[in-house]
């Protein structure tokens, strides 16, 4: 069959699965938007800023496991796209980019909106193409596809000049898969290293499992908690490895690290054995490198080689998916009992509990935490939380625990501010039978409220609760602690948010009262179409508890017990 | 110390931008980084001399790994191997010195491949050390231009492959 390029782009991504592309249209990508029209089975959505696409396919990817697709055209269209990309590469979520690309006759000559996109895109890209040739364009697309979803998956761009777009030649779809003599991704552990992981495992008395991200992009809950059961590990959480295991599951301690749980801190640092599984000892989870987890022997199981022995040395070290190398820890392990460890822990837990926030009567104000676990109850734990960056992001983190995968989608390694609102577009047509809440900054929403327009556009069911504090608060929490509180560049003179939703034909509430959190919850659950609540909360909290920057991980700044 | 790794690339374009890239972003320092063809047209060979710990070179290997485009990285640091650096070296000579440079070459195995009035093109083939060692002795006469290629590197016996089967002599594999 003769076909366009621009039409190949479109039988391949049909072949790849794909109903929906976030993009925005330009010069250099027009064939590839004019085509568009010949598949109405692939939707279109039309962001306000291409990087709303970037994080709209990354939050489709992260809700549905699927690869997100945005699209884009050449110079500023695919520059605005790189803060997207990056926050891709940092939190390994698959996603392919297409962008146009000026004629191939004037790329080198500074033509038009002409930029180097794959050199600006080298380094937080996992792979990236620059097409010329029409003949390239469907193996291409099939390679990026299989790139991005496989290994560890992260975001592949293809940057396709306009002329190949425009040109005709027989479109033959390389139905098998890719053979890339480079590229391997790890599968599964070698006897010696399972022998030497098990010798490990059957000596600890205070084991500790650290479960990350790869639990979830591998598929490996079910697997996780048998061998957490049987061998009575209890399990803490990366910020994106929450939904790797059921929090209400009596062996699942909750977070880790800057903000995480005191107990579960003082657990890594008190453990003689480390289990990470699918996490890679990220500097907010490890606090002071040279005095982490002092006593313990580690093992690492990561898909990624280049993550073992990186930040934190191990004594095994095994480059394998982690749902299959669980699968042979399972194979092997015995019933274990560590019932005195478990015991220590929860004596540290109770402590921690003591402290809540939620057992203070704070006197009529509206405190973040009480909004956040306001939602989780009035929506029964159940809903998909997409977040921005910065305080409510902590908090959104401790008080809405998850109990399944796949329903908390936040920007963890590269911290993206402007993230949530296109992110939770994207989540919500990826998982449309889902309850789906964007929860964000006053700060973060700022940089994103365009895409209001787009979700009244689509008329997608996103709930957006803006936790506004007038403040850049998490800034404003580092400048109190450790910048002898000069607040230089942190208050926020906001807009009416409620009259800007109204600007663009989206209802909206503003709560300032506790009483008052479940009942627009329900409100905004009714709303046909996106519905925003503006919850103005206390302006000075603090995310407690904390781990300075370079401190060790137990020593953190705690809460103050609650007056009698 | 020096470690050497060898790297066997897909030969398509923006490769070495790719690992010149990585090593730039990860802030590996490198001694000399040498491409060439090899006895596959659809691969490239790299030659990484980089002065670090075993550690540091192992950190290089991995994430050489990362890139699609690599095939296969093969540490040679403590390996049996042949390591050599080419140089030009462009001497002054007059009447009198153009004998003793003649001398100093043939001392250490290096060619004449040129010759004026007032010059002399040296060329040589070693080990980095025996290079250094002729430049150190011809520094005297006044070394007007010199340009050293970087350590290419092959294992002795050991083959370093692509993942292809291994031709044999009689052309079966």
């Amino acid at each position: 069959m003769q076909l366009t390029g621009a039409d190949i782009i479109f039988e391949c991504l049909k072949r790849e699965g794909v109903d929906l592309i976030f993009g925005y249209p330009g010069g250099a990508i027009l064939p590839a938007y004019d085509a568009m029209t010949n598949y109405p089975e692939i939707h279109h959505v039309l962001v306000r800023h291409e990087q709303g696409a970037a994080h709209a396919a990354d939050g489709y990817a992260r809700a549905t496991g699927k690869v997100g697709v945005a699209m884009a055209t050449s110079g500023p269209g695919a520059t605005n796209l790189v803060t997207g990309i990056a926050t891709a590469m940092m939190d390994s979520s698959p996603m392919v980019c297409i962008t146009g690309q000026v004629a191939s006759g004037a790329i080198g000559s500074d033509a038009f909106q002409e930029t180097d996109v794959t050199g600006v895109t080298l380094p937080i890209t996992k792979h990236n193409y620059l097409l010329t040739d029409v003949d390239d364009i469907a193996p291409t697309i099939r390679e990026a596809f299989h790139i991005a979803r496989s290994g560890r998956p992260g975001p592949v761009l293809i940057d396709i000049a306009k002329d190949a777009q425009n040109a005709i030649t027989e479109f033959i779809y390389p139905e098998e898969e890719p053979v890339l003599p480079g590229y391997r991704p790890a599968a599964s552990a070698t006897e010696e290293e399972l022998e030497a992981a098990l010798a490990l495992i059957n000596e600890s008395e205070r084991p500790l499992i650290l479960a990350g991200h790869g639990i979830l992009m591998a598929g490996a809950m079910r697997n996780l908690q048998q061998y957490a059961e049987r061998t009575q590990t209890p399990v803490a959480l990366t910020l994106l490895g929450k939904g790797g295991m059921p929090e209400n599951h009596v062996l699942c301690l909750g977070m880790m690290g800057m903000h995480g749980e005191a107990h579960v801190n003082k657990a890594i640092q008190e453990a003689d054995l480390l289990i990470a599984l699918g996490m890679r000892f990220d500097d907010r989870v490890t606090g002071n490198l040279a005095n982490y987890s002092p006593n313990s022997r580690k093992i690492h199981v990561d898909i990624d080689r280049s993550e073992l022995n990186k930040n934190v040395p191990v004594d095994v070290a095994i480059a394998g998916d982690v749902g299959i190398v669980i699968g042979q820890f399972l194979g092997a392990v015995k019933h274990l009992n560590h019932g005195d460890w478990l015991e220590q822990i929860s004596e540290w837990q109770d402590d921690a509990n003591k402290r809540d926030i939620l057992h203070t009567n704070f006197a009529g104000k509206l405190l973040a935490a009480h909004v956040i676990h306001d939602i989780w109850n009035a929506t029964n734990g159940d809903a998909v939380l997409v977040t921005d960056v910065g305080q409510h992001q902590m908090w959104a983190a401790q008080y809405y625990p998850h109990q399944r995968p796949h329903t908390l989608i936040t920007s963890g390694g590269l911290g993206t501010m402007g993230f949530a609102l296109p992110a939770a577009i994207g989540a919500k047509m990826g998982v449309p039978h889902e309850n789906v809440w964007a929860i964000v900054g006053d700060g973060g929403f700022q940089m994103t409220s365009f895409e209001l327009a787009t979700a009244a556009q689509e008329n997608i069911n996103v709930n957006i609760a803006i936790i506004n504090n007038g403040y850049l608060g998490m800034v404003r929490q580092w400048q109190q602690f450790f910048y002898e509180e000069r607040y230089n560049a942190t208050p926020m003179h906001n807009p009416d948010f409620c009259k800007l939703a109204e600007a663009y034909g989206v209802q909206s509430r503003r709560v300032t009262t506790r009483e008052d959190v479940a009942e627009s919850v329900k409100w905004a659950e009714s709303v046909d179409g996106p519905a925003l609540i503006d919850y103005v909360v206390e302006k000075h909290d603090i995310v407690y508890p904390m781990v300075p920057a370079g401190a060790d991980l137990d020593n953190m700044i705690r809460r103050p017990y609650p007056k009698r | 110390m020096k470690q050497t790794l060898v790297a066997l690339v897909e030969n398509k374009p923006g490769v070495l931008n790719r690992v010149a890239s990585l090593f730039r972003r990860r802030g590996f320092n490198i001694d000399s980084l040498t491409v060439g063809r090899t006895e596959d047209d659809a691969v490239s060979r790299m030659t990484i001399v980089m002065d670090s710990s075993a550690t540091e070179a192992w950190r290089v290997e991995e994430n050489l790994y990362k890139l699609v485009n690599v095939i296969q990285v093969n540490d040679l640091t403590h390996k049996a191997a042949v390591v050599r650096d080419l140089a030009l070296i462009k001497v002054a000579v007059d009447k009198q010195t153009r004998q003793e440079v003649m001398q100093l070459c043939e001392i250490f195995r290096a060619k004449i491949i040129d010759a004026s009035t007032d010059t002399v093109i040296v060329e040589i083939t070693g080990t980095e050390d025996k290079i250094s060692g002729l430049v150190e002795v011809l520094k005297p006469f006044g070394i007007l231009e010199m340009v050293r290629t970087g350590v290419v590197a092959m294992a002795r016996r050991e083959r370093i492959t692509n993942g292809h089967p291994v031709p044999t002599p009689n052309g079966r594999n």
